[in-house]
C-alpha cells in the first residue's frame, strides 16, 4: 500500500481568542501535530496552508511562509484557498504530491483569525465566498444563501425547522465531552428554536458560531511510515475534489451539493470503498442545512432522508453512522481555514480508538471527511481507514 | 482601478434594467446566464446573444435576512430571493411586499433599486 498515513495532528482549542494572532495560533496546532508525530523537523519537506480571510482579517497575505516560520520550518509554504474548503484542498494536494513520490514529510494545516473583527465584520469576510457583483450586492449573506437552500430543501422534500434543530442538539451533544470545541453546552430543540432567527428559516442556533482557532497533520508516505517505525495506523486512502458554479442561482437544483458527490465519488473509487462501508463522517455541517445536503450529496442517505437522520438518532455516536463526533462546525467551531485538517485530525483520533465516544462508537475503520467552500462550489473528501 | 470605476457588464446590465431594456446572455442551447460572458457556464457554447428578460418571473426560494453585513446594516431585515426568468435565474432584493408575504411561486419583474445603507444600485425585485 502506497496510501499516505496520518503521523501526528494538532489543534488549538477552537474558540473565541480575539488578541491571537493568526501565526500565534498556527505555531501551537503545528508544533503540536509535529510533536505528536515525532518526527524530525528536518524531514519535513513543505508546507500545505489554508486560510480564507487573512487578508481581511489581519491585513496579512502571503501567509504560508509566515506560517512555516512560526512552527520553526524552513521550507516550500504554499497557502491554499477554496473558502471554507481551503485545508481541505491543502490535504488532497498534500496526498497528491505524497503518492507521487515528490515528498515523503509534509505538514499540511490551516488557521483562521475571525472574532477580532467581530460578528459583522466577519459575516462580510465570508460573504465574500459567494459571487460579488450578483449575490452579495443582492444581499447573500452566508447564513442567507444557507436559509435559500433550506427553503429550497423543505419545498421539494418537505422537513421542519425542528428536523434542523435536531442536528444542533446532536452536535452540541457530541462536542460536551471535546476539550477542544468551542461550545460545550447542552441545548434542547426548544433552544434552537426559540433563538433569534439570522436569515429565515435559519436561527442562531442553526449556524456554527465565529471562531478562532488552528489545525495542522503531519501526513507522510507508508515508505516513510516503515522506515521510522511510525505508530501511525490511519491513512488517507481516497481523496476526491468537485467544482460547481459560483453563484447558487446558476445551479439546477438548490437543495443538492453535486460538487461534493463528484468529490465523494471519486474519493470512494480511489479507496475501493463505498458509502455503506463509512463508519464515521465528519462533514461541513457551517448550517445545520448543511449536514442534510452533505448526507444526501455523499451517497451516506437518499435524496430527501437525511433531514430526519439526526431527529431518529441515526447520526449520533450512539446510532448506526455517527456523524460529526468533534461537535462538527456547529458545536467544536468554524475557523475557516482550518476546518479540513481538523476534520481529518478528529477521524484520526475516533479511528485510533481516541474518543470519548470509543465505547459507543466501537472499531471504526473507515471514516469519512467532507470539506465544503461556499455554497459548495468547492468540495473535497478524503477517506480515512486504518491500515496497520 | 479606483473605487469610482464601474464594473463593465454588470453595470451596463443595471442601466439596461434601468431603462427597461434589461437583458441577459443566452447560448445556441438556450441556457441563459449574466454578463459578462464569452462562453455559456452551462454548456460551453459560444453562440452568445443578449435576450431581453421577461416581463415577469417566480420567486423560487427567499429569505429574510436578519443579521446583516455592514454594507447592508440599515437594510436590515430585508429579503433576498432567487427569482426564475426562465432560461435565466436570478439574486436579487424583494422590494414591495411585506416579507411575510413573500412565498415560493411569488410574481415579480426586475428593477434597480439602492441600498438604503450605502446608496449602491442592487438588482430588485417587484411584484407584477
Amino acid at each position: 500500500m502506497t496510501h499516505p498515513r496520518v503521523a501526528g495532528v494538532g489543534l488549538t482549542r477552537f474558540g473565541e481568542h480575539p488578541e491571537r494572532t493568526g501565526r500565534d495560533l498556527f505555531a501551537a496546532a503545528g508544533l503540536g501535530a509535529l510533536d505528536d508525530a515525532g518526527v524530525d523537523p528536518d524531514d519535513v519537506d513543505a508546507l500545505y496552508y489554508g486560510n480564507f480571510m487573512g487578508e481581511l482579517a489581519e491585513h496579512q497575505g502571503h501567509q504560508a511562509p509566515l506560517m512555516a516560520e512560526a512552527v520553526g520550518l524552513d521550507v516550500p509554504a504554499t497557502r491554499y484557498e477554496a473558502a471554507c474548503a481551503s485545508s481541505g484542498a491543502a490535504v488532497r494536494e498534500a496526498v497528491t504530491a505524497l503518492r507521487a513520490g515528490e515528498a515523503d514529510v509534509l505538514l499540511v494545516g490551516g488557521a483562521e483569525r475571525m472574532t477580532n473583527i467581530g460578528t459583522a465584520g466577519a459575516t462580510d469576510a465570508l460573504s465574500i465566498a459567494a459571487d460579488d457583483l450578483y449575490e452579495i450586492r443582492a444581499g447573500m449573506t452566508f447564513p442567507g444563501a444557507y436559509a435559500l437552500m433550506a427553503r429550497a430543501y423543505f419545498d421539494e422534500y418537505g422537513g421542519s425547522r425542528e428536523d434542523l434543530a435536531h442536528i444542533a442538539v446532536k452536535n452540541h451533544d457530541h462536542a460536551l465531552p471535546n476539550e477542544y470545541a468551542q461550545l460545550q453546552k447542552e441545548i434542547t430543540v426548544e433552544d434552537v428554536l426559540e433563538a433569534p432567527m439570522v436569515a429565515d428559516p435559519l436561527g442562531l442556533y442553526d449556524a456554527c458560531p465565529i471562531t478562532d482557532g488552528a489545525s495542522a497533520a503531519v501526513l507522510v508516505s507508508a515508505e516513510y511510515a516503515e522506515r521510522h517505525d511510525l505508530a501511525a495506523p490511519v491513512a488517507v486512502t481516497g481523496s476526491g475534489q468537485g467544482g460547481d458554479k459560483m453563484a447558487l442561482h446558476d445551479r439546477e437544483y438548490f437543495a443538492r451539493t453535486p460538487a461534493a458527490t463528484a468529490a465523494a465519488e471519486e474519493a470512494y473509487d480511489d479507496a475501493g470503498v463505498g458509502p455503506d462501508d463509512v463508519d464515521v463522517a465528519e462533514v461541513h455541517d457551517c448550517f445545520t442545512v448543511a449536514e442534510v445536503l452533505a448526507l444526501e450529496s455523499l451517497g451516506l442517505y437518499d435524496p430527501g432522508e437525511g433531514i430526519t437522520a439526526a431527529r431518529e438518532g441515526d447520526t449520533h455516536a450512539t446510532g448506526d453512522l455517527p456523524v460529526n463526533l468533534s461537535g462538527g462546525l456547529k458545536a467544536k467551531g468554524h475557523p475557516v481555514g482550518a476546518t479540513g485538517v481538523a476534520q481529518v485530525a478528529s477521524l484520526t483520533k475516533v479511528l485510533q480508538g481516541e474518543t470519548s465516544w470509543a465505547d459507543d462508537v466501537g472499531d471504526a475503520e473507515v471514516g469519512l471527511a467532507h470539506n465544503a467552500g461556499g455554497t459548495v462550489a468547492s468540495a473535497t473528501v478524503h477517506v480515512l481507514e486504518v491500515v496497520a | 482601478m479606483t473605487e469610482t470605476a464601474r464594473d463593465g457588464a454588470y453595470d451596463d446590465l443595471l442601466d439596461a434594467i434601468e431603462d427597461g431594456e434589461g437583458y441577459y446572455v443566452e447560448c445556441a442551447n438556450g441556457h441563459g446566464s449574466l454578463p459578462p460572458r464569452r462562453v455559456c457556464p452551462h454548456c460551453g457554447s459560444r453562440d452568445l446573444t443578449e435576450e431581453p428578460f421577461p416581463e415577469a418571473g417566480e420567486v423560487l426560494t427567499h429569505t429574510t435576512v436578519s443579521v446583516a453585513t455592514p454594507g447592508f446594516s440599515e437594510d436590515a431585515p430585508y429579503v433576498t430571493a432567487i427569482v426564475d426568468f426562465g432560461a435565466v435565474r436570478v439574486t436579487g432584493l424583494v422590494r414591495g411586499i411585506d416579507p411575510e408575504d413573500v412565498e415560493i411561486g411569488t410574481t415579480v419583474g426586475i428593477d434597480v433599486g439602492e441600498r438604503e445603507t450605502t446608496g449602491e444600485r442592487a438588482v430588485v425585485f417587484r411584484p407584477r
